[in-house]
């Protein structure tokens, strides 16, 4: 870039080559030395400084546009989500939650974004998700990863390919509803052997918080043998079954509604982790972004500064010579 | 830098004022899990373990002695949470058997509902809603949970388009060949004709 400024303002001839000087440029970009030109020449390598803030603060301004997006989008999904929380505190309620439970077939589904730029939200979920595989392993037992959202699957697909049974992408192409969450859920039940599955999620609780949450689902045989044995799934047992279905036919309808339920919930929570996770980390970029520039416009006002008194010392000794 | 940025981040959400920052209504009740808290950190010491549901609910409260006078209910559907802690009288939920009443004191129990009227009692004040289908349980501390999938307060159905419904369905299930036809057909038959019978009756 040094080179090609040196080309355009005429055939001056410089003392220092121009490679040192580019090779210096690249080096310190931020500091750039006054090039000495004998026919009294402005320096020209205030060019650099001036390219660079240029870019510097039409990132400020795309990051900017970015956090006020996010911060529109999320008024809208926080609102979903609030009322959706209601969704799975009754089936909590009846079947209780046993995260400690001892199966052989875990399936983990993880809940990332598609889109980057969003903060560590999904490298988070990644972590806890690699976690609890090695929590869930053992010699009888094996776990298994359905993954939801193209960030998740770049990130395990490079040491846990094998593990990964089901991915699905583009999830928020569409406003999440229960239809859409319903049809994937059915999706995932068929396909997918699990006796216990475990849901990953961010949970949404302010603005700037998100914790990773887990929510476990058992199958229906692994629920009734638990309800039998005692243990946190607490008393099923006392229920009576309305209807003329056996428990198990019950049991079966129950764990398919409430991972539908479950799903909706938890991705209406990432999706609103995802937007807030943006908003603050677009934030802190356009202040980062401020920050450079003040730096840059006080090194390109120096440099600027130090041309003009090289240039009026020249005049005022060419001048004193001439009378002395 | 984190500090600085939460708090101007808070501040100048607080200066818009047009939503609350924080979502509330999750306490965080210590019901852990404490095994699973346990060997997660002999897993994983330096991340910190998962929330669980427990945590983030409130707890119910207990069964008591006596029966209570009033049923607390709540009837929550995916895009919001229709009635939340009401107490009323009786509720009565269309159950694959048919209409269950549901009183305090009511033993517990598990029912599958079909696509029909869901009444809320509470002194004279009845409000019915069609529900298209869910789950009900009634728990021993005199507490119902609804939870539907779809309810529409009766007086927004139009009955033109529900007969127009019924024919369409009808039909269709005659000339349905497929059994996945066939069972869609019967479903969209079912649900019309519990919405006209909601409707007249």
């Amino acid at each position: 870039m040094a080179m090609a400024a040196l080309r355009r303002e005429g055939r001056r001839i410089l003392l220092s080559t121009p490679s040192p000087a580019a090779a210096m440029a690249a080096r310190s970009p931020a500091v750039s030395q006054p090039e000495i030109a004998p026919h009294g020449a402005r320096s020209i390598s205030t060019q650099v400084v001036r390219n660079r803030m240029k870019s510097v603060k039409n990132i400020q301004k795309i990051t900017k546009a970015m956090k006020m997006v996010a911060a529109s989008k999320l008024r809208a999904v926080q609102i979903r989500t609030e009322n959706s929380r209601g969704l799975w505190q009754p089936f909590t309620a009846l079947l209780g939650d046993a995260p400690s439970v001892d199966v052989n077939k875990n399936v983990i589904v993880a809940i990332t974004s598609d889109k980057g730029l969003c903060g560590g939200i999904n490298s988070t979920s990644v972590k806890v998700s690699k976690a609890l595989h090695k929590l869930t392993s053992g010699p009888e037992k094996e776990s298994k990863y359905v993954i939801l959202g193209e960030k998740g699957k770049v990130q395990l697909i490079r040491d846990s390919r094998k593990s990964i049974e089901m991915t699905v992408s583009e999830l928020q192409k569409n406003p999440i509803n229960y239809t859409q969450t319903a049809v994937l859920a059915d999706d995932i039940l068929k396909n997918v052997e699990f006796d216990a599955l475990r849901l990953v999620f961010n949970k949404f609780h302010s603005v700037i918080s998100f914790k990773p949450t887990m929510t476990t689902i058992l199958s229906p045989e692994v629920m009734e043998k638990e309800t039998e044995s005692g243990g946190k799934v607490g008393d099923l047992d006392s229920y009576e079954i309305e209807g003329g279905e056996t428990k198990s036919e019950i049991l079966q309808n129950l764990t398919e509604f409430q991972f539908s339920c479950v799903l909706y919930n938890a991705a209406l929570e990432n999706a609103c982790s995802e937007l807030g996770a943006r908003m603050s980390a677009m934030d802190s970029s356009s202040r980062n972004a401020g920050d450079m520039l003040d730096r840059l416009t006080l090194t390109y006002n120096r440099t600027r500064q130090a041309s003009i008194t090289t240039e009026l010392i020249e005049i005022i000794s060419g001048a004193s010579a001439l009378e002395g | 830098m984190l500090r600085h940025a939460a708090h101007r981040l808070a501040s100048r959400a607080a200066v818009a004022g047009r939503r609350a920052l924080s979502t509330a209504g999750v306490p965080a009740q210590a019901a852990e899990d404490s095994a699973f808290v346990e060997a997660w950190k002999k897993v994983a010491p330096n991340i910190e373990a998962p929330k669980t549901p427990m945590t983030l609910m409130q707890p119910r409260p207990p069964t008591p002695a006596a029966i209570p006078t009033k049923l607390t209910i709540n009837f929550v559907l995916p895009y919001k949470s229709e009635i939340a802690n009401k107490e009323v009288d009786m509720v009565i939920v269309p159950a694959t058997t048919g209409q269950m009443g549901v009183l305090p004191g009511h033993v517990s129990t598990i029912a599958e509902l079909k696509p029909g009227v869901l009444s809320v009692h509470e002194g004279n004040d009845v409000t019915k809603y069609f529900v298209s289908s869910g789950f009900a349980f009634v728990h021993a501390n005199s507490i119902a949970d609804i939870v539907a999938v779809e309810a529409v307060p009766l007086d927004q159905i139009d009955p033109s388009l529900v007969q127009k419904g019924l024919t369409e369905f009808t039909a269709k299930l005659g000339s349905a060949s497929t059994d996945l036809e066939k069972a869609e057909a019967q479903i969209g038959v079912d649900v019309h004709s519990a919405l006209n019978a909601a409707l007249t009756g």
